[in-house]
């Protein structure tokens, strides 16, 4: 097995504390592996993202972290519990180690600072013994490695078009060499064409620096495209994990099944495109059992009285559905 | 620049707007103040100042209301703004002239330093909402719902007196000359310390409000976490991200109240008796000096103008978007 | 409202200044003008704030002063959001050079110091009385608000429920009516609170230089006489800090009630998840407490 480099035990998120507060992600694993993409797929408001901000305790008020470990293996062998640290701890660890390309990358930057100010200060502020002539250059060369010209580097946001804003943000991502890098839907606001160079670059620049990834998108086909191992969030909860070869070939959840019927495949046979009826569950009030019972096309009586958890099968398959006898609760 | 072209013309059509309205506006005076005038100094008018007067008032029947426009733009275009009844026969540019620098000296700068320091209040309190910093919100509420001249008053009747450092009124001690010598800057100095305390006091509360709502409105926007997300020092994402983007809804808010800021400031001149533009405009108002207060209308409204234009001018410089480069 | 504590603490107050403004002048135990023998008293169980220079009792004074402060503040507001309700919301919904046109006018007033212009006209008008004052505050304190509404209308003038009524052919008047004004109740409400509040103000204000309600009482004319009887130099401190004291109240009152307001219009400014020992921050999401003991406290307070 890989050396793992970030687990998640038994992360629960909130929205508020107290009464009145909801969970909007609840119980989970996940394990990225050194060098692996790992996917997170689900429709909006599954808690793919919530979970991304909430490990990186990144999530903007009334958000809370209620309970769970996240735990981080640094390159010396020491480990350590990112929801634990001290705030000065993790300010270090954050983009040296982790670093996250934010959904839209329109807002991500700062509109009144030049581009270079934006690339340069997250050096500074890591490394303050490089000289500003050090700095200038590595941003130079950042830029060049997403594939903007260099000339850019004194723009300002708002002369970039949509496509190279988020080039900007991959490649601030980059600045550290960092381990991990946390990408939110990050080609959603583009049209497809940028959104597959991009993805390609990517691909390219982590066969070349070796970082691993955690991908989240609502767009399963993208996923199966481009990641080692998928992870399918519903209402919250990890319903599926697989190599997405498998996930691919044998969705074993029939809600994984619906995601890959919603968007059409690039390569490979083809699907029938039937979507999933009806919509995500308001989180204020989850229905009993499987919270998928209430849209799936297969639930049987026990799924509206027990919860399946996650559970692992003999060859490796994880998946939370009474359809399959992996699972227990 | 095209930006700031386009300001300089709306602020030419405002200046246009005052003027027409102080040209109106005297119409509405019963009887004849003029008259009234010469009666009381008894004929030691010269008829040209007497023609300037009734030109301001508009009070030349024989001429149609154009041409009497005409003739008063003309005059204010001339610089002669008529003859103050109250320092009578001194021209109201000269009676203007004297308490003009007070007011810049006094008004404006604590104006400024107010805005300033109002505004790294209120990013502060902003910043550090959810803390010890909220306790203050009711408190600045409170003093800024009270009058600049009533915190004036009490301002006087706590720390002046006989032995006191602050002198209860005037804008330097009495038997000096005006002139450039220490002493005379030092007694202004202290002469100013207590109109100028008042106006922060009264004017920051506002600022720390509006740029703390500003701040915790922008503290939530995606570059701001991203911030949070680099790693960066709090300093860092506090100053170069979250306020840094506060100030220019806050900057623009400054021109629009400098308006609504002067009428309250002015105000505080009169409880000090400091000898500016507020106090003529209370002596003109006890004396019904209708010429000197139309000229204090006027130039207020232009020295408003000015510091709008240089508020667009920092604007400018501070929002890299309204830049049009190529 | 009720989920709001500030809002509701300043409509508690303004309901207390709107009853003292009708019963105000027959609570006051003396009439405010009557002269007594009692020069400059200061307060005491018969003088509650003291006395004036002329023996008048300050207490009745500021209590039949409330009704001209609640009524110029409440006449003037209403015809300076009327004024900015029409210029705003027409400027907003207007496209090309008639939208432009009302919007450079708002600008026009919005620059032109606001108090300057009042006294000129005041002070130029055959007479002055309350009414003649709200008006005059009304008809050159519209422009702010006309801004804000301009620029709320034109957002909401190209959101799809408009452009679909649009297209569907429906009148002018009755999108305005129906499908835009409703969306604006808040910020005209709450532009009508800042704008009694200047009122307010302004009409104290000019009561200190000496413009008023010929032979009324506000709380400016108490701080007038005050001001130019020297009630300082004497010492009289009782003589100006109880109207400054309530001007500061009033004023907070309605503050408070266009805090409800802001919060409710802009949610960001909201406070719903404050609880003890969690501080809600941007950039650290809160951890809470992994003792079970205390998490179950957290669950059940």
């Amino acid at each position: 097995m890989k050396e793992r480099i970030l687990e998640v035990r038994g992360l629960n998120v909130d929205y508020g504390a107290g009464p009145g507060s909801v969970r909007a992600v609840r119980d989970v694993d996940l394990t990225l592996h050194r060098g692996e993409v790992l996917g997170l797929a689900g429709e909006s408001g599954s808690g793919k993202s919530t979970l991304a901000y909430g490990m990186t305790r990144l999530l903007p008020p009334p958000g809370v972290v209620a309970s769970g470990e996240v735990l981080y293996h640094l390159q010396d062998g020491t480990t350590v519990d990112l929801l634990r640290i001290r705030d000065a701890e993790l300010r270090r660890l954050r983009w040296s180690e982790i670093a996250i390309v934010f959904q839209g990358a329109i807002n991500s930057l700062n509109p009144v600072q030049r581009i270079s100010t934006q690339l340069v200060d997250v050096i500074k502020a890591h490394s303050p013994k490089t000289s500003p002539r050090a700095r200038q250059d590595r941003a130079r060369e950042l830029l060049e490695l997403v594939g903007i010209a260099a000339d850019r580097l004194h723009s300002y946001p708002h002369q970039l078009s949509g496509g190279m804003r988020q080039r900007v943000m991959i490649a601030m991502a980059l600045a550290l060499d960092p381990r991990v890098v946390v990408m939110d839907e990050p080609t959603t606001a583009l049209d497809v064409v940028v959104q597959r160079q991009i993805l390609r670059t990517l691909v390219d620049l982590r066969e070349r620096l070796g970082f691993s990834v955690v991908f989240i998108t609502h767009d399963l086909s993208l996923l199966v495209e481009f990641s080692d191992r998928i992870a399918i969030m519903y209402a919250g909860q990890v319903v599926e994990e697989a190599a997405s070869a498998d996930l691919y070939r044998s969705p074993l959840h029939p809600y994984s099944d619906g995601l890959l019927r919603s968007f059409p495949a690039l390569k490979g046979e083809k699907r029938e495109l039937t979507g999933i009826p009806g919509s995500p569950p308001d989180l204020r009030s989850m229905p009993a059992g499987c919270a998928f019972h209430p849209r799936c096309p297969r639930a049987l009586d026990v799924c509206g009285d027990r919860v399946p958890l996650l559970g692992q099968s003999r060859d490796g398959r994880s998946v939370a559905c009474w359809l399959h006898p992996v699972a227990v609760g | 620049m095209s930006y700031l072209l386009k300001r300089f013309g709306f602020y030419l059509l405002t200046a246009w707007a005052a003027v027409t309205i102080n040209f109106f506006v005297p119409r509405m005076i019963p009887g004849d103040p003029v008259q009234a005038l010469i009666t009381k100094q008894r004929g030691q008018m010269t008829s040209e100042s007497v023609r300037s007067l009734y030109v301001l008032f508009g009070l030349d029947k024989d001429e149609s209301l154009a041409s009497q426009y005409f003739s008063y733009l003309g005059q204010l275009l001339r610089g002669d703004l008529g003859l103050s009844f109250t320092f009578f026969p001194t021209p109201v540019a000269e009676v203007i002239g004297d308490g003009l620098p007070w007011t810049v000296g006094l008004v404006g700068i604590t104006t400024v330093i107010g805005f300033l320091l109002g505004t790294a209040a209120g990013a502060v309190v902003g910043w550090r909402r959810g803390t010890w910093a909220d306790s203050l919100i009711p408190v600045t509420t409170f003093v800024s719902s009270i009058p600049y001249f009533w915190l004036g008053l009490v301002a006087i009747a706590l720390l002046t007196g006989p032995g006191s450092f602050f002198p209860a009124s005037g804008a330097y001690a009495i038997g000096l000359v005006p002139n450039w010598d220490w002493q005379f800057i030092g007694s202004t100095v202290q002469h100013a310390l207590l109109p100028a305390f008042t106006i922060l006091v009264s004017s920051v509360s506002g600022w720390i409000l509006s740029m703390r709502n500003m701040m915790v409105t922008v503290s939530s926007d995606d570059y701001v976490t991203v911030a949070h997300a680099k790693g960066l020092p709090e300093r860092r994402v506090m100053l170069a991200y979250a306020a840094r983007n506060a100030l220019l809804p806050n900057v623009s808010g400054f021109a629009l109240a400098l308006g609504f800021i002067v009428g309250g400031t002015l105000l505080v001149e009169i409880v000090f008796s400091y000898p500016g533009l507020g106090l003529q405009l209370f002596q003109a108002v006890g004396a019904k000096d209708y010429p000197l207060l139309q000229g204090i209308f006027l130039i207020i409204t232009l020295s408003v103008l000015l510091a709008n234009l240089l508020a667009d001018v920092a604007y400018l410089a501070l929002d890299p978007r309204t830049r049009r480069e190529g | 409202m009720r989920t709001n504590p500030k809002a509701l603490t300043g409509l508690v107050a303004l309901g207390f200044f709107a009853l003292m403004a009708v019963v105000g002048p027959w609570l006051a135990p003396f009439d405010p003008s009557e002269r007594s023998s009692a020069l400059l008293q200061p307060p005491s169980a018969e003088h509650w704030f003291g006395t004036t220079h002329l023996g008048q009792d300050i207490f009745s004074q500021v209590l039949a002063g409330t009704r001209s402060v609640v009524l110029v503040g409440a006449i003037a507001g209403v015809v300076a959001t009327v004024l900015s309700v029409l210029v705003g919301v027409t400027a907003g919904y207007l496209s090309g050079s008639a939208g432009e046109g009302l919007s450079a006018l708002s600008n026009v007033f919005l620059v032109i110091p606001a108090l300057p212009l009042i006294v000129i006209i005041t002070s130029s008008l055959p007479e002055t009385s309350n009414l003649t004052i709200a008006l005059v505050i009304g008809l050159t304190s519209w422009a702010w608000n006309a801004r804000v509404l301009r620029a709320q209308t034109l957002s909401l003038r190209r959101r799809d429920y408009v452009e679909a009524a649009r297209a569907n052919g429906e009148s002018a008047w009755r999108i305005i009516l129906f499908e835009i004004m409703p969306n604006l109740t808040a910020v005209i409400a709450s532009g009508f609170v800042g704008t009694v509040l200047f009122a307010v103000v302004s009409e104290i204000t000019l009561a200190f230089i000496g413009v008023s309600d010929a032979g009324g009482w506000n709380w400016g004319t108490v701080l007038y006489w005050a001001q130019s009887q020297q009630a300082l130099a004497q010492g009289a401190w009782w003589w100006f800090v109880p109207a400054g004291l309530a001007i500061a109240l009033l004023g907070t009152a309605l503050s408070l009630v266009n805090f409800g307001i802001d919060e409710y219009v802009n949610p960001r400014l909201r406070n719903r998840f404050s609880m003890p020992g969690v501080r809600m921050r941007v950039g650290f999401t809160p951890v809470l407490p992994q003792d079970p003991k205390l998490a179950q406290k957290l669950e059940t307070s």
